[in-house]
């Protein structure tokens, strides 16, 4: 050990004193331009800069500071970081508890909205929670569906909101559609379609995004990694900007509104006497609806779980997995891969229409502006911060991450004079810090949360397969 | 008549490869034997993987023909109308011939029942030992489509289909002595398991034809003799022939009943190793012509 | 024809801004293989730069000379750029490398995020217009009943981004920089064998890339006149697909993709339909990876078996 190395000395003080003041310049100098000067309206006039010179110093000191610290302590120089195997007890404790981690996961999710309803104090206050819970596990579902495409088969997707999008605006207008509506009418009664609709489109919904998925998989399924990634970010975004273009059909940018509500398979959530809480001898209340679409989510994420487990099992799901591995190779097997490949493009784009099927009933109106890119990075990122191919993994994220991005609303505090006054908008700052935590989870574990790979069928013992022999891909 | 002339499962014809301005393989015929061991040496660079790639589909030849007689010996005249005919496979009586170079590379391997293994060894890391094997029989396991309800509501008839496919894994497993790895993932076997394991996978698909790309590179004369003893069990058990590339002499002499020897793209010799190793023309090529060089080889094959 | 010439001249003046965000993009795609999500973004930083460096030296210096001000707002965005991309590669590629091949992406995208989000909370989410910049125009030519128009203003772009990418032509084919990079391009192993700087040569890629993507912001916002912290994902994909139509890679293909972009784009607008401009440059970005994946001027790639 040099001396320069060793902890205490004063060429340890002196060397991380000195990357603090550079850091703390950086910073500076970073932020100068673009915080330190903002230029205003006055009052319509033309702009004029305004100057928080202040702020900047206060940034560069936090920097400072925290690396000063960092130096001195988890990044000092000659710090070993002791890496001990985990003892055999810890291990076969842990493996017990993750064998009953799953069924105990399951059965959180299943009694959450009673758990909600206990907490919060009744139905209606337990609405915050509810919805939160209907909107992770949108994103849950959104996650495992695109799993199977990244995760599985290795075929990096950008453009994954299209199939949301395709879902639905495939219920929204078929569900607002005069023409349909008339014609169940005539059979079935008035009523049937405004109280149907979403059953009877959720399949179509799917199979539609799937039949999306063939028709833009299918030119574009030879390419390789970022090749591939850049196409279907392009064809996400063409969807959109029809969308938006093709006002005929979908009506622009002012979107589609007045989508019938769920109902509890033909019984509408209504006050009156054949609504849902009379038939059940409840009394009426707004919740029930939001409980019964989270069952709904709950239900359709669990399908596309169980799905994705029988799929990893079956020779379609080996070939994903071989694919991932090694596309040469599964050629010199006989396998074909453009075949191969298409099946996971369309059987993720299919549970992504289910989830815009759930989402378009769900919040009654769907526009363009809830299809951007950077929803497409959103459920991307949820994967892979997750561990591609580990549904566990993709879950945790996605609660983390939807949840985390939902509690960032709450940052009331930074509204403090001292800081950035009242008429900040503390919700701008989720998007930002969600930003920054992507880049920095990267870093810290480039390989997700969960980066073994269980295998899918074993003679003696299945053994977890370590994320250095695991492949990412090429495609 | 040699014993392949007779029964050829390959027939290649006036085969060559040009990538760009370059001619990687010119105008090469050989045949292979049905139930033989072939083998197929010269100094690097003289196109034997490009032989290899066009055989198997990897690259589509510039010119010539690749007829593989599955079964039962293809006439000329069967040869001739198939080429006529533009189409790439046909039924013949008590088989079928199929034209490797009008199919792509996994019909190559799922139709013609052509495997082959890798120069540098491609398995599923990632994948356990079993699972490898399991992949191969994917065609067999996939023949009611690729997404068998079956499968997918996981029903007997299904399960019955996949112990069978396990059953066979698992024999093979035990051929090549992995079966105690068999949970391991294929990334973690040492260099000769995988070498062998990747053999295996590759018989696992069923082929009347595997290609061995230089199966004994890397491999120290422990693993090369098991890898021989392999080998022989393939042609003996097996009906399944034989074509490989490689450079560790005592390997192609021990097993090869044919040899053919390629030299800058372009056939030079062809005939039993018997032949081959007393061809003034091979030895010149094969170790250029210095002297000294010639002696060690003829020490090391023993004349 | 009139139409068409005032079209060739606007679609030029467009085509060189994308080109120089383009080179950006082909030169890290070339050095360390990775699409660099966040570079329209850096391109939106140096936009904005030079929006306050503008404001600074008019508004509250009192500099009257266009040219003194346009000088000092080129110089200063591009410094700062370049420190700005600099940064990012250390703080957010450089750990990545050579792990795991989505990682980078991830990070890129998430700095893509970072950034917009940054400028939107640091400035504020309504478009910023400054007073036209050179408004005056020179009548190129008169059919009587339409008037083909130069602005001077772009002259001016055109004649910078003449003058830059000679500048940037004559760095990467003459200097010992432009050959460490071309070594770390071929073989990034062999080079640092051979002594080449490996992690500095990537640091000044990026640093070159975004003071040409930072020239690209001034020459924007003086044809603009207009900047919003969200302007940095439509002109960055743009770019990009400059970059891969002329072959990503190939340096003179990022510019001679940026001008065909630019030229298809404004032609599109002018005689299609302009709600579908931004579709025809995606369905451009999609055809040409389909079909010509190695773009008009880059390598074609051969597949080792």
């Amino acid at each position: 050990m040099t001396a320069t190395a060793s902890p205490g000395t004063p060429g340890v003080l002196g060397a991380a004193i000195k990357d603090a003041l550079i850091s703390a310049v950086l910073t500076a100098l970073l932020l100068t331009p673009l915080v330190g000067f903002r230029a205003t309206e006055d009052g319509g006039g033309p702009l004029i800069l305004t100057y928080r010179f202040g702020l900047v110093a206060i940034f560069a000191g936090i920097v400072a500071v925290l690396r000063l610290v960092l130096n001195l302590t988890l990044w000092r120089p000659g710090r070993t970081r002791v890496k001990r195997p985990p003892s055999p007890a810890l291990v076969a404790f842990t493996d017990r508890i993750g064998t009953a981690a799953k069924p105990a996961f399951f059965v959180l999710l299943v009694i959450y909205p009673v758990l909600a309803v206990l907490a919060s104090g009744g139905l209606g206050p337990s609405r915050y929670w509810i919805d939160i819970g209907i909107y992770i596990l949108t994103y849950v579902m959104l996650g495992w569906g695109l799993n199977i495409v990244v995760g599985l088969a290795g075929l990096l997707d950008l453009g994954y909101v299209a199939f949301y999008a395709v879902g639905a605006y495939t219920f929204a207008l078929l569900s607002t559609s005069v023409p349909v509506s008339d014609f169940f009418a005539g059979a079935l009664g008035a009523d049937f379609w405004r109280l149907w609709s979403f059953w009877v489109c959720l399949p179509a919904c799917g199979l539609l995004a799937a039949m999306w998925g063939v028709i833009l998989g299918f030119p574009v399924l030879r390419l390789r990694g970022d090749y591939l990634a850049i196409v279907t970010l392009a064809f996400g975004e063409i969807i959109r900007l029809v969308l938006i273009n093709w006002v005929d059909l979908t009506n622009g940018g002012a979107g589609i509104s007045s989508i019938p509500p769920i109902t509890f398979f033909g019984i509408p959530f209504s006050s009156g006497d054949d609504g849902f809480a009379a038939l059940f001898g409840l009394t009426f209340d707004p919740m029930h609806r939001n409980i019964f679409l989270y069952f709904i989510i709950l239900g359709l994420a669990g399908l596309t779980a169980v799905a994705t487990i029988r799929l990893r099992r079956m020779p379609v799901g080996r070939a994903w997995e071989a694919l991932r591995e090694d596309e040469i190779a599964c050629r010199s097997l006989g396998i074909n891969t453009t075949l191969t490949k298409l099946t996971a493009f369309s059987i993720g784009a299919m549970f992504g229409g289910f989830a815009g099927a759930f989402f378009a009933v769900r919040i009654r109106f769907v526009s363009p502006e809830s299809f951007t890119f950077l929803e497409s990075a959103v459920i991307l990122a949820i994967v892979v911060l997750g561990g591609l191919g580990s549904q566990i993994g993709v879950a945790v994220s996605a609660i983390l991450l939807i949840g985390g991005m939902e509690m960032l609303r709450n940052l009331t505090f930074l509204k403090s004079d001292w800081l950035l006054g009242p008429d900040f908008d503390p919700s701008l700052y989720r998007m930002l810090i969600f930003g920054f935590a992507m880049v920095a989870v990267m870093a810290w574990r480039p390989r997700g949360l969960v980066s073994s790979r269980l295998a899918t069928i074993f003679l003696k013992q299945r053994k977890k397969v370590s994320a250095d022999l695991v492949a990412e891909g090429h495609g | 008549m040699r014993s392949w002339d007779r029964d050829p499962i390959l027939s290649v014809d006036h085969l060559s490869m040009r990538f760009g301005g370059l001619l990687a393989v010119g105008d090469v015929s050989f045949r292979v034997g049905r139930g033989e061991v072939t083998a197929v040496i010269g100094p690097n660079g003289a196109g034997k993987t490009t032989v290899f790639n066009c055989i198997t589909g990897f690259y589509k030849p510039s010119m010539g023909r690749l007829a593989l007689a599955q079964g039962v010996p293809a006439s000329a005249a069967e040869i001739h109308d198939l080429t006529r005919m533009g189409r790439a496979s046909v039924k013949t009586a008590g088989g079928s011939l199929h034209l490797l170079e009008r199919l792509p590379d996994h019909k190559v391997a799922s139709v013609a029942k052509v495997a082959r293994t890798f120069q540098n060894i491609r398995l599923f890391s990632g994948m356990t030992a079993l699972e490898n094997l399991l992949v191969a029989q994917h065609m067999g396991l996939t023949e009611s489509g690729l997404l068998s309800p079956a499968a997918l509501f996981n029903l007997p008839s299904w399960r019955r289909k996949e112990e069978k496919a396990v059953h066979r894994a698992i024999q093979w497993l035990e051929r090549i002595n992995l079966l105690d790895r068999a949970d391991d993932p294929a990334g973690e076997l040492p260099y000769g398991d995988q070498r062998r394991l990747e053999i295996a996978r590759a018989m696992c698909s069923d082929p009347v034809l595997l290609c061995l790309d230089e199966p004994a590179a890397g491999l120290n004369p422990r693993e090369s003799l098991a890898l021989n003893d392999l080998l022989r069990t393939i042609r003996n058990e097996f009906a399944t022939s034989l074509l490989l590339i490689e450079h560790d002499m005592s390997v192609v002499m021990g097993i090869s009943d044919h040899i053919i020897v390629l030299e800058y793209g372009r056939k030079i010799a062809d005939g039993t190793p018997e032949e081959i190793r007393t061809d003034p023309r091979v030895i010149a090529a094969y170790l250029g012509v210095d002297e000294e060089a010639v002696e060690a080889v003829e020490a090391e094959v023993g004349i | 024809m009139d139409i068409f010439l005032q079209q060739l001249i606007n679609g030029l003046t467009l085509g060189s801004i994308y080109g120089l965000i383009a080179i950006g993009y082909t030169m890290v795609f070339g050095i360390i293989g990775m699409v660099n999500f966040a570079h329209g973004d850096v391109f939106m930083v140096g936009t904005f730069t030079a929006f306050i460096m503008f404001l600074l030296l008019t508004t509250v210096l009192g500099i009257t000379s266009i040219f003194l001000v346009l000088a000092i707002v080129l110089v200063v965005a591009m410094a700062f750029t370049g420190l700005v991309n600099w940064t990012i590669e250390r703080a957010a590629y450089r750990p990545l490398r050579g792990s795991f091949r989505l990682a980078p992406m991830i990070s890129a995208i998430g700095m893509s995020i970072l950034l917009s989000n940054f400028v939107q909370v640091a400035q504020g989410p309504r478009n910023k217009a400054l007073p036209p910049i050179l408004p005056d125009v020179i009548v190129v030519w008169d059919s009587g009943n339409y008037q083909v128009t130069l602005a001077y203003k772009q002259i001016l772009i055109m004649v910078v981004t003449v003058v830059l990418l000679a500048a940037f032509w004559w760095l990467v084919q003459k200097t010992p920089l432009g050959r460490a990079q071309r070594a770390c391009e071929q073989d990034r192993k062999m080079a640092a064998l051979l002594g080449v700087d490996v992690d500095r040569t990537i640091s000044l890629t990026f640093v070159i890339g975004a003071a040409l993507a930072a020239v690209a912001g001034v020459l924007y916002l003086t044809y603009y006149g207009v900047v919003n912290f969200a302007d940095g994902f439509v002109p960055g994909v743009k770019a990009f697909t400059a970059a891969v139509l002329g072959g990503i890679g190939s340096l003179p293909g990022a510019v001679l993709g940026g001008l065909l972009i630019g030229l298809i784009e404004t032609f599109w607008s002018a005689y299609f339909s302009i709600e579908y401009k931004d579709v025809a440059a995606f369905s451009i970005l999609a055809i040409t990876l389909v079909f010509m994946p190695q773009g008009l001027l880059g390598r074609p790639e051969v597949e080792k078996v």
